[in-house]
């Protein structure tokens, strides 16, 4: 990773820059007492995570032998093949049926998300579109908009479970006696409703910024122009909107997908039909398995990075958000296109190993 | 065209200009207000309503905990009473949230301003990875981290001390998702001030380091204290890795405690304490959003991580 990018790095300080002398060796300065703390908790925690992930611990007794297992030892990739088969034993019954235990969380996670976060942004744009037209009371309607973001999501998760509790009064306004928390559909829809209710507002918030940067004279142009309001909504809004929602939607889905509160506060663990990597994975490492924990938390890790790379490439979202590095960026792009121009114009091949370095670290930027 | 012209030639008065001026209040008008009144409305019911039932639901009596109706009847502060019983061990849980979350405040912002900075202002090369493991350390799912964490923290290495139920235990690790957003809500600040403002205390005679204390930071106030709120609200609302390293009563955070209360009437879930003693939790986030709304979605809108 640092060794592409450092072959990237030079062209461009190749130019000597007035301002730019001397600032690299006062930014590392400035900057390693974050980055080693970094390290610390986060880095070198992943890299232990995925090294635990190949280690099991062995417990019960030898079908064999009669003896009591003990120890640690290494498995390899054991814990993820058993992890997805049911060679475990470890089949249980979700709301999708029967199937081992870490597809069924990661089936609930990824249902969890799609629909939650794609309720919270319909929401939190048409919140973002009211806000924006309202001429009074938009002091009152941002304090109330914050509540639910400002309260702790364990708070809210035991405040839901006593809403959605059999006597309670989601089922009084109902007029249903639904039995929401007992590890059902309803379950899922429980979890569904209060993790939208804590986030919609939010993505409201971030959606109102960026329809407050939209000029109003593009849609006095259109409307000029003989636009409809909902074209104007799909054709300017929605675009111009699209940077700052992007971001927003990008930090709900891994949110989201890593949710652990709602469902350990509102039903609790063992719970198959709620039950995601996080709760799962948090589970397993209470009873020391360790490696086994490890190894679902890792695989949580590659989707997160998976969602957040394809975010990124197919989306655009740009988490960055910094002038001079994309202007980097840019000015390299161009670079690499005059390369291969000179290099087509010239006849020349072989310039291929080069140009891969150079985009693999832009991939990183 | 010209201003003079028109108020000698055609002679508009004032009250015609402003008549002119105002919209026009027809029934597309009035549909647009009362739309937006009522959608207004519908925002405001939606955040509160949740909110207001557990309000409601802490002022009853405790034996009444499961009771529906819309207004506590009688109306009683027994569950409040009950939150601070010896038994919870309350009092202390809420001293160590507080505890908790300063001290991750203070050290965030400690190093995050010097970081935040160097990414706002310095040319360095190798910034677009270094903004990019910071953006991707608050991406991070939090269990990744706590796995090796708690197999470390609970004394399995030989080479590390039993952290269990130790404040560092709950602060180090909270630093994971305090500094990154720290560090990027400031970085939008600091991107906003002109950077002009250094140059020209550089012409005046400051050094670098002079100039960030003396201009910058003073300027920056406001963006630090934003800030601040905001990391001060992650951290206090954080239940997971409190929930793993804080198991002791004597060391549990306010969130963990209200998950593990099990109230003065036995058996069955005390919401009524619960919901009481989530509304003492709930109540100085819900001050400080009152108070700095303004900064806050600012700040949200500039750092917009959590």
């Amino acid at each position: 990773m640092s060794v592409t990018t450092q072959a990237a790095a030079p062209p461009v300080n190749r130019k000597k820059n007035s301002l730019s002398d001397g600032q690299g060796r006062l930014a590392a300065m400035l900057l390693s007492p974050t980055l080693l703390i970094l390290v610390v908790v986060v880095i070198i925690p992943v890299i232990m995570s995925i090294r635990e992930s190949m280690y099991r611990k062995l417990d019960g007794v030898d079908p064999n032998t009669g003896e009591v297992l003990a120890g640690e030892p290494f498995v390899g990739l054991g814990n993820y093949i058993t992890a997805f088969t049911s060679a475990s034993g470890e089949n249980v019954t979700g709301v999708f049926g029967t199937m081992p235990r870490l597809v069924n969380a990661f089936i609930n996670n990824m249902y969890f998300t799609v629909v939650a976060v794609s309720l919270e942004t319909v929401l939190g744009v048409a919140m973002a579109l009211i806000m924006a037209k309202a001429f009074r009371g938009k002091g009152l309607v941002r304090a109330s908009i914050l509540i639910p973001w400002a309260i702790p999501t364990i708070v809210s998760a035991m405040m839901w479970k006593l809403i959605f509790d059999s006597n309670g009064v989601a089922n009084k306004i109902l007029g249903q006696k639904i039995l929401w928390l007992q590890d059902n559909a309803y379950s899922q829809w429980a979890i569904i409703i209060a993790d939208v209710w804590k986030t919609a507002p939010f993505i409201g918030l971030l959606a109102l910024a960026g329809l407050q940067t939209i000029d109003t004279q593009v849609y006095e142009a259109a409307s000029v122009d003989g636009a409809n309001k909902w074209q104007q909504f799909v054709r300017i809004t929605l675009p111009l909107m699209k940077p700052a929602l992007v971001v927003a939607v990008l930090f709900r889905t891994l949110a989201t997908m890593a949710v652990f509160e709602l469902p350990w506060g509102m039903m609790g663990p063992n719970k198959y039909s709620v039950e995601t990597l996080s709760t799962f994975a948090f589970t397993e490492a209470r009873a020391t398995r360790y490696g086994q924990a490890a190894a679902y938390s890792v695989l949580m890790f590659l989707l997160v990075a998976l969602v957040a790379y394809l975010f990124i490439k197919l989306l655009g979202a740009d988490v960055i958000g910094d002038e001079e590095v994309k202007a980097v960026s840019a000015q390299r792009k161009r670079a690499k296109a005059a390369h291969k121009a000179e290099l087509s114009g010239g006849g020349h091949t072989g310039g291929g190993a080069g140009v891969v370095t150079t985009t693999s670290g832009e991939a990183q930027q | 065209m010209t201003a003079p012209a028109s108020t000698t030639e055609f002679k508009t008065t004032a009250a015609e200009v402003a008549s002119l001026a105002r919209k026009e209040r027809d029934g597309k008008y009035w549909f647009g207000t009362i739309a937006s009144i009522v959608g207004m409305a519908a925002i405001v019911l939606y955040c509160v309503l949740p909110f207001y039932w557990m309000i409601v639901s802490s002022l009853r009596l405790p034996t009444m905990g499961m009771s529906n109706d819309f207004l506590p009847n009688p109306p009683s502060l027994e569950n409040f009473a009950a939150v601070f019983s010896p038994a919870n061990n309350f009092g202390q849980a809420l001293i160590n949230s507080v505890i908790v979350s300063f001290v991750t405040t203070i050290l965030t912002l400690l190093f995050g301003i010097l970081g935040a900075y160097a990414l706002a202002r310095l040319r360095f090369p190798l910034k677009g990875l270094v903004l990019a493991l910071i953006i991707g350390c608050s991406m991070f799912p939090g269990i990744t981290l706590l796995i090796p964490l708690l197999k470390m923290f609970t004394g399995t290495y030989e080479w590390f001390p039993n952290w269990m139920n130790t404040y560092q235990a709950l602060i180090i690790p909270s630093l994971s998702f305090g500094l990154p957003l720290c560090v990027w809500n400031l970085t939008a600040y600091f991107r906003q001030l002109p950077v002009e403002l250094e140059h020209s205390a550089m012409v005046d005679g400051c050094t670098p380091a002079q100039a960030f204390r003396l201009i910058i930071m003073p300027l920056a106030a406001p963006g630090v204290f934003t800030t601040a709120i905001l990391v001060f609200i992650a951290v206090w609302n954080e239940f997971m890795i409190a929930n793993t390293f804080g198991t002791t009563k004597a060391m549990m955070t306010a969130p963990v405690a209200v998950n593990q209360f099990t109230g003065s009437l036995g058996f069955n879930t005390p919401f009524g304490t619960i919901m009481a003693a989530g509304v003492i939790i709930t109540i100085p986030l819900i001050v400080l959003v009152l108070f700095f709304q303004r900064r806050i979605i600012g700040g949200l809108a500039a750092g917009a991580l959590k």
